[in-house]
């Protein structure tokens, strides 16, 4: 495969595979946000926690589309903090959801560690942080 | 009406995901017939995008809401646009790969799409 034709001064981190995980951060910042925005805009009290979780998971996902976006060293290692903050919050979160489910009257978006949503929540982190490492190696 | 509609764009949009997969599979980047099938599944998500808005116009409520049906709807419309233009930036494999995965969220889209409106 072609990863890499021209070398810019930033590292690309959206050549090849890196496209893909753009976009799937790009759908999972787009579910995340507007679904918080609403639930918290719409039925707040029903279930503060599992709403703001979603906020902030969303939060999580713009910033690692930014980095991965704009490319970089700094970037890519800001990235490979925040996929490990976003797998500990996958895991943390699902964990929770099933130890404890009367705390979540309603579900986030790591509930069952991302069951909602194709386990893609927890499978993302674990790619992205294989290729941000594979990338660094170039 | 808008079942039907549902159904047929979600089948379209695998269809494409799979049309998709196997150009990843065989190594190449999209082509301009993948654009015109990506043109094709986007007029039938905006087609269902006015025939859901005409529908709620006509003083029809979905099951889960107005508001995440038209997020839905708009979700629905852009997905596929928003691979397509990733995949002509990445010319390779996995611009394939992305418009793919794309069709899958799509799917994904729809079917959530069929719960919301309640059918």
């Amino acid at each position: 495969m072609a990863v890499t034709e021209e070398k810019p001064t930033r590292t690309r981190l959206i050549s090849g595979p890196g496209m893909l995980l753009v976009w799937l951060y790009g759908v999972m910042v787009v579910g995340a946000v507007s679904r918080s925005a609403y639930q918290i805009a719409t039925e707040f009290d029903r279930a503060p926690l599992a709403y703001s979780l979603s906020a902030v998971a969303g939060l999580v996902y713009g910033f690692i589309t930014y980095t991965l976006v704009r490319g970089g060293e700094k970037a890519r290692r800001a990235a490979l903090v925040c996929c490990a903050a976003e797998l500990a919050g996958v895991v943390v979160v699902g964990t929770w959801t099933l130890v404890e489910p009367s705390a979540f009257p309603d579900a986030t978006v790591w509930s069952d560690y991302g069951m909602g949503y194709l386990f893609i929540p927890v499978l993302l982190p674990l790619s992205a942080m294989y290729w941000l490492r594979k990338a660094r190696a170039r | 009406m808008l079942d039907a509609l549902t159904l047929v764009t979600g089948v379209a949009a695998l269809l494409l995901a799979a049309w998709c997969g196997w150009a990843a599979y065989r190594d190449q980047p999209t082509k301009d017939w993948h654009f015109i099938g990506m043109a094709v599944v986007t007029v039938l998500t905006l087609v269902q995008l006015v025939a859901g808005i005409v529908l709620l116009a006509q003083g029809e409520k979905p099951e889960q809401g107005t508001t995440i049906f038209v997020a839905y709807l708009l979700g629905a419309f852009a997905c596929v646009p928003a691979a397509g233009f990733m995949s002509l930036a990445e010319r390779s494999k996995w611009g394939s790969v992305t418009v793919a995965a794309g069709g899958v969220v799509l799917a994904v889209l729809e079917v959530r799409l069929y719960d919301i409106w309640g059918g």
